[in-house]
C-alpha cells in the first residue's frame, strides 16, 4: 500500500515568477524511509508544507495516508507528525511541558505512546525540567522528534532534521529513524547532505523544483554512465582549473580532499600517462579510480538536465 | 473543550514566565495611572504677567493687586512702557502683558468707561487662552465692584446687571483628576487589548510554533479562544486593580453608578478590542510590524477618543473619526457610570455600538486567520 502519493504537483510564488515546484510526482510505500535530496532552495520545504496541509498546491493532487491533502486535511492533521526545519517548539516551556502539551493537543497522553519515544526520551530525561530554548542543538532536535511522534503518526515528515547538527548527533538521529521504521511508520525526510542519501531506502533527487531521479541510492549510483577518477595534488585550486581546461576532461568537481573527474566519450588512454594537467608542474599527484557517489550522480543529472532544458 | 483547557494552561504558564511581559502588564499601567493625572493637568497656574502701569493711580494699583491675589498670576515685571514689557515676552519671562492707560482712574470715574490693553504670547495655546480668559474675568469682576461703589455714591442712579451664578454638576470643583482618571483607566485597558493579544499571536508566527499547532487537530476557534481568554481576564484584573486600588483609594473617586453595569461593558469592550488586536496579528508577519501598526492605531485611539479634548470641539471630520473609535464609547460610558451614575437606559446606544464593533473585528479577524495560507 502506498502511504503517500504525489501527482503532478506544481507551486509557484510571487504570481508565478518563482517556481518552487514543477510537476512533481512520486509515491512512498507504507513503512518506507524516503529521502528528498536537494540543495537549499530546491523546493523541499514547499513540498513538505503542501503535504502537511499548510500550503495549497497550484496544480496536481496529493494523498497522505489515504486522505486527500485538500479535501481531508483534517484527517491528515490527526495522522501525521511534522518536524519543521526551524526549531519550533515553545522555548519558554520545559522539555516535559512541551511533550505533554503536544500529546494533549493530539488528544493523547505521553504514557500512551511512551514506548515509541522511549529510546529518544531517555536521553532527554535528565533535562526534563529545562526550558526548551536552553537545550543544545542536538537535544532540541531530539525533543522536536519526540513531540512529532508523541501521537504515533502514520506518516512522519522531517524537514532537514540534521541541518546544523554535529556529525555525532546526525549519526544518532539516523539510527533513531531506522528504529522508527521498524515500528511501521512511513518517514519522509529531506536533507541537503548527499552523504545521508545512502541511509534512505529510496531517494528523490530534486533541483529547482523538479525531480531529477527517483530510485534506491544504489541504483542511482550504478546508473552513473562514466568512469570516475579521484585526483589530488599539492595545489588543489590550480589543479581544478587545469583539469577543466583539458579538452579530454568532461567534468571536474571538488569533493573534499579529492577532485572527481570524468572523461569525454572516446577517451580511452590511460589517464596516468596522459598529459592532463597543462603546463603547470603539479607535485604529489595521486590518482585512483572510484565508484560514483550520490553527489556525483546529482551533479551529472543536474548538468544533463540543464543541457536538455536549454 | 478539553483542547481549550490545555491551550489556556499553556498560555498562562508562558505569560507568568515572561519576566519582561509581566511588569509590563501589571506595574506599568498602574504606575501610569498614579503619575499621569498629576502631570497631565489642564489647570494653568503660574502665568507670568507683566503690567505696564501708565496711570499709577489707586484704581490701577487695586486692579494689580486683585490680579495677583487670584493665585493664577505671577508678576514678572512692573514696567513703565509697553516696549519694556514686550522684551520680557521676547525673552520668555512673561506670558501676558496688561497695559493700563494714562488717566485710567480719571476717565473711568468721569466717563464711566475706559479701555485696557492685553497682549498674550500665544505660542502655548492653552496657556494663552486660559490666561487671557482668567484675566478677562478678573477685570470684569473689578469693573463690577467699582460700578457698585459708584452707584453707592449716587443712590438715585439704580445699578442694573444680570448676575450669572454657575454650578458644576457631577464634578462640583471642576477637579481635573475626577475627569481624567476613569478615562485613563479605559486607555490602559485598551493597550492591553490591542498590544498583548496581537503581539502574542505574531510571536508564535515568528518563532514558527504556529506551524506545529496548524499541523494538529486543534480547531481554529479553540486556538483563537485560547489566545483571547487569558488577555480578557488580565484586562479585567488590571482594570479592577486600577479602579479600586488607585482610582478609589488614591484619588477618592467613588463610582456613583452600578458596578455590574460597568464591568459588563468592560467585558464587552475587551472582546471588541481583543478582536482588533487579533485582526492586526492576522495581517502581520513579525512582531515589529504588529507593534508599528498597533502604535499607529493606539495614537488615534488616545487622541481621538475625547480623552484630552472634548469631541464636540473637534471639526466635523474629526468627530466622524472619533465616533468610529471604540475607545470613545468606553470612555463615555466609564465617565457616565462613574461620575454621573448613569444606568442601563442611558448607555443602551453605547452597548449596541460596542456589540457591533465586537462582531465586526472578530469576524474579520477569523475570516482573515486561515490555517492554510
Amino acid at each position: 500500500m502506498q502511504d503517500l502519493i504525489v501527482n503532478n504537483v506544481s507551486k509557484s510564488f510571487n504570481k508565478g515568477k518563482v517556481k518552487a515546484l514543477v510537476d512533481v510526482s512520486f509515491s512512498v510505500e507504507k513503512g518506507e524511509l524516503f529521502g528528498i535530496i536537494g540543495p537549499d532552495g530546491a523546493g523541499k520545504t514547499t513540498l513538505f508544507r503542501i503535504l502537511t496541509t499548510l500550503l495549497l498546491a497550484d496544480e496536481g493532487m496529493a494523498t497522505v495516508n489515504g486522505s486527500d491533502v485538500i479535501i481531508d486535511y483534517k484527517a491528515i492533521r490527526n495522522n501525521v507528525g511534522y518536524m519543521p526545519g526551524k526549531f519550533s517548539l515553545y522555548q519558554d516551556l520545559t522539555v516535559e511541558e512541551n511533550l505533554v502539551f503536544f500529546a494533549s493537543i493530539f488528544n493523547t497522553t505521553v504514557e500512551e505512546n511512551y514506548k515509541l519515544i522511549e529510546d529518544i526520551y531517555v536521553q532527554l530525561e535528565p533535562f526534563k525540567n529545562r526550558r526548551a530554548g536552553k537545550l543544545s542543538g542536538g537535544m532540541k532536535q531530539k525533543l522536536a522528534l519526540c513531540c512529532a511522534l508523541i501521537h504515533r503518526p502514520a506518516v512522519l515528515f522531517l524537514d532537514e532534521p540534521t541541518t546544523g547538527v554535529d556529525a555525532v548527533s546526525r549519526k544518532e538521529f539516523w539510527e533513531m529513524l531506522k528504529r522508527l521504521k521498524k515500528e511501521g511508520i512511513t518517514i519522509l525526510v529531506s536533507t541537503p547532505y548527499m552523504d545521508e542519501a545512502n541511509l534512505c531506502e529510496r531517494i528523490a533527487l530534486i533541483q529547482k523544483g523538479e525531480i531529477l531521479s527517483i530510485d534506491t541510492p544504489n541504483n542511482i549510483t550504478e546508473q552513473y554512465p562514466d568512469k570516475l577518477l579521484a585526483v589530488k595534488s599539492d595545489n588543489m585550486s590550480l589543479l581544478l582549473k587545469d583539469l577543466r581546461k583539458n579538452e579530454n576532461v568532461k567534468s571536474a568537481f571538488s569533493f573534499g580532499e579529492y577532485h572527481h573527474i570524468s572523461f569525454v566519450d572516446g577517451f580511452k588512454n590511460d589517464p596516468m600517462q596522459s598529459d592532463l594537467f597543462g603546463a603547470n608542474n603539479h607535485t604529489n599527484i595521486s590518482m585512483k579510480p572510484i565508484a560514483a557517489t550520490v553527489e556525483d550522480c546529482f551533479i551529472h543529472l543536474m548538468s544533463k538536465h540543464e543541457v536538455n532544458g536549454n | 473543550m478539553r483542547p481549550l483547557k490545555f491551550l489556556l494552561k499553556k498560555e498562562f504558564k508562558q505569560i507568568f514566565r515572561n519576566k519582561a511581559l509581566l511588569p509590563m502588564i501589571f506595574v506599568m499601567p498602574l504606575l501610569q495611572l498614579l503619575v499621569m493625572p498629576l502631570a497631565a493637568d489642564y489647570e494653568v497656574k503660574n502665568i507670568n504677567i507683566s503690567i505696564v502701569d501708565n496711570d499709577q493711580s489707586s484704581y490701577s494699583k487695586e486692579l494689580t493687586s486683585k490680579i495677583l491675589a487670584s493665585g493664577y498670576f505671577q508678576l514678572s515685571g512692573y514696567t513703565h512702557s509697553f516696549k519694556e514689557s514686550f522684551k520680557l515676552i521676547e525673552s520668555d519671562q512673561a506670558d501676558l502683558i496688561l497695559e493700563i492707560p494714562h488717566n485710567f482712574e480719571k476717565n473711568l470715574s468721569r466717563n464711566g468707561f475706559e479701555k485696557l490693553f492685553i497682549a498674550v504670547n500665544a505660542i502655548n495655546g492653552t496657556k494663552a487662552g486660559l490666561g487671557g480668559s482668567y484675566l478677562n474675568s478678573i477685570i470684569s469682576d473689578f469693573n463690577q465692584s467699582i460700578s457698585i461703589k459708584a452707584s453707592k455714591n449716587t443712590p438715585d442712579l439704580e445699578f442694573k446687571s444680570i448676575d450669572i451664578a454657575s454650578l458644576n454638576w457631577y464634578n462640583p470643583y471642576m477637579n481635573y483628576k475626577i475627569f481624567m482618571v476613569p478615562a485613563l483607566l479605559a486607555i490602559i485597558v485598551t493597550m492591553i487589548g490591542v498590544y498583548m493579544c496581537g503581539l502574542n499571536i505574531v510571536k508564535e508566527k515568528e518563532i514558527g510554533t504556529i506551524e506545529q499547532i496548524n499541523v494538529s487537530p486543534i480547531k481554529k476557534h479553540h486556538y483563537i479562544l485560547g489566545k483571547l481568554i487569558p488577555f480578557w481576564i488580565i484586562g479585567i484584573v488590571v482594570f479592577t486593580i486600577g479602579f479600586f486600588g488607585i482610582s478609589w483609594l488614591v484619588y477618592g473617586i467613588v463610582p456613583l453608578g452600578n458596578l455590574f453595569l460597568l464591568y459588563a461593558y468592560l467585558g464587552l469592550f475587551l472582546v471588541a478590542l481583543l478582536g482588533f488586536g487579533l485582526l492586526i496579528s492576522t495581517y502581520s508577519e513579525t512582531q515589529q510590524q504588529a507593534m508599528s501598526v498597533s502604535f499607529f492605531f493606539m495614537m488615534i485611539f488616545i487622541l481621538m477618543s475625547g480623552l484630552f479634548t472634548s469631541i464636540d470641539a473637534m471639526p466635523d471630520w474629526a468627530q466622524k473619526i472619533a465616533y468610529i473609535n471604540p475607545v470613545t464609547y468606553f470612555i463615555e460610558v466609564i465617565r457616565m457610570v462613574v461620575l454621573k451614575g448613569s444606568g442601563l437606559v442611558n448607555i443602551t446606544k453605547h452597548i449596541f455600538i460596542m456589540i457591533g464593533f465586537a462582531i465586526l473585528f472578530n469576524t474579520w479577524a477569523i475570516i482573515n486567520y486561515r490555517k492554510t495560507t
